[in-house]
């Protein structure tokens, strides 16, 4: 056996620490953040968010306020989305790439007004971002600060997570749409309130004042009590985002990688007016197509494929395995990897398999999301 | 979850377990192992008949999270493996001391080098009982 505790010195604490260490959390050391990985059962976690709701701790996460006449031109210029073309009050997933295309982080966007945008970054990458963002903003006038230091971060995720909310706000939760963010007021308190998150399911996020993250935190956890609502983890959050397909940053995007290999595309918009940074190069491979495919797998057997195990057809490597965990929803080991583009399978093909800790388990390749919930 | 550590039971600083009766050990995962494992989700003893040697690897248990090497603790002939734990992983979480062990080994040489429960705990921080 060789667990590995969490030894790394001293992580930063959230607003919400003293919260996880009451609740009995295992906390680990993520992106230089003490985060709790697990309260109790992973799996349980997983599944109250399937079946009901969970609350997060998401304050590891960056914001960095782009504001000004041309913050949105900057946008344009610095990210691959057509950030002008945004309405105030919505929110757009995006990605911020390289000169060659290659991602260096993905990122959720929200206009709050004319000349006032928050983008929002993994905890890993925020440093890289807003050095990205001032850098770019040359010859814009433009601002860029990090705002990390003034907002904590909490989720609500699962289909009860609107009715949990409706007890302690007035806002017409009905009016606020998918990947819509507004100021809000929620048991009294300010929030940037939107409905975005990283599970597959309905939810929320709420910016906060770090002062007003454990009051909000035992208020969500009053009003959630009889909704079923649980405090969840890390480990649970990765496992419900990898159901839904959803791509995490230092697996299925790198540096190595344009959103056309993650089957991102779709956010690269060659069509908007004037240039950005990475345009040529994602131009480029938009027409010559992905080097690489992004697939979903699933195990036949019961040992899981993991990050960085090698994919097989026929014997011959092919790919490698980006993420891979047991999905308590389809209870079987569920994987995602890239394979080389112009391999010639298709769902229901024999013949894939994984190299996992040097013994082939057979694998099918099977349609991305693995999870998508009733509407 | 109660991780104390039992008193009669031999220890590895891979966190394996022992029970020697005789010329038979009972070998599981510790408490503590479990603890930082997680959910526990698939548990591969080694083969009934093979030879396992002390401190080599010999199977696995697997978490959400990761996987980890089961080391052997001892040396010897797998007489017995738990099936009820392969077919309901969770009771290597639920009672690892108890329904939860994972394989029986007849001693090819009396055990040595195992930690007692003492040593074990200052390895791991906790109370030994």
């Amino acid at each position: 056996m060789t667990p590995t505790p969490s030894d790394a010195p001293s992580p930063r604490a959230t607003p919400l620490h003293a919260v996880h260490r009451r609740l009995g959390a295992q906390l680990v050391d993520f992106a230089g953040w003490s985060m709790p990985l697990r309260y109790g059962s992973e799996t349980a976690e997983h599944r109250a968010v399937r079946e009901a709701a969970g609350l997060f701790d998401l304050s590891h996460m960056g914001e960095i306020a782009v504001t000004g006449a041309q913050a949105a031109e900057l946008l344009d210029y610095a990210l691959v989305g057509h950030l002008s073309a945004l309405k105030p009050g919505k929110a757009r997933y995006t990605m911020i790439t390289a000169a060659d295309g290659g991602v260096i982080d993905d990122l959720i966007v929200y206009r709050l007004a004319e000349d006032d945008y928050l983008v929002v970054a993994n905890a890993a990458n925020a440093a890289t971002v807003r050095e990205e963002l001032a850098h770019r903003a040359a010859g814009f006038a433009a601002e860029v600060a990090d705002r990390s230091d003034e907002h904590a971060l909490l989720a609500v995720q699962g289909p009860r997570a609107a009715a949990i909310l409706a007890g302690l706000t007035a806002t017409d939760l009905d009016g606020v749409g998918y990947y819509a963010g507004h100021r809000a007021e929620v048991d009294g308190r300010p929030v940037l309130l939107a409905r975005t998150g990283y599970t597959g399911e309905d939810g929320f996020e709420l910016f906060c004042a770090p002062a007003d993250a454990e009051p909000l935190w035992e208020a969500l956890t009053r009003a959630g009590a009889g909704e079923g609502l649980v405090p969840a983890g890390l480990s649970a959050r990765d496992t419900l985002r990898l159901e839904a397909g959803m791509p995490l940053y230092g697996n299925e995007l790198t540096r190595e990688v344009t959103p056309y290999e993650a089957g991102l595309g779709r956010v690269v918009r060659l069509d908007k007016p004037g240039d950005f940074v990475g345009r040529d190069a994602l131009a480029l491979r938009a027409e010559s197509g992905p080097a690489a495919r992004l697939v979903g797998l699933a195990g036949r057997g019961r040992r899981t494929p993991r990050h960085g195990h090698p994919v097989l057809y026929e014997g011959r490597r092919v790919g490698e395995v980006t993420s891979g965990a047991p999905s308590p929803s389809l209870g079987r080991p569920i994987a995602m990897a890239y394979i080389a583009a112009d391999l010639p399978v298709e769902p229901g093909a024999d013949g894939l398999a994984v190299d996992v800790r040097g013994r082939a388990e057979p694998v099918d390749l099977v349609p991305l999301p693995f999870y998508r919930r009733e509407r | 979850m109660d991780t104390k550590i039992p008193a009669e039971l031999g220890y590895t600083s891979e966190h394996e377990w022992v029970a020697v009766s005789g010329d038979t050990a009972t070998v599981g995962i510790t408490a503590y192992a479990a603890e930082q494992l997680g959910d526990i989700v698939y548990v591969e003893p080694p083969a009934v008949g093979s030879t396992v040697t002390a401190g080599e690897t010999c199977g696995e248990v697997e978490s959400t999270k990761s996987v980890s090497d089961v080391y052997a603790p001892v040396s010897g002939e797998v007489a017995e493996i738990n099936q009820n734990a392969v077919d309901d992983p969770e009771l290597v979480g639920s009672d690892p001391y108890g329904q939860g062990w994972l394989f029986k080994v007849s001693l090819s040489a009396a055990p040595d080098d195992l930690l007692t429960a003492e040593q074990y705990a200052e390895i791991t921080g906790g109370d030994s009982e």
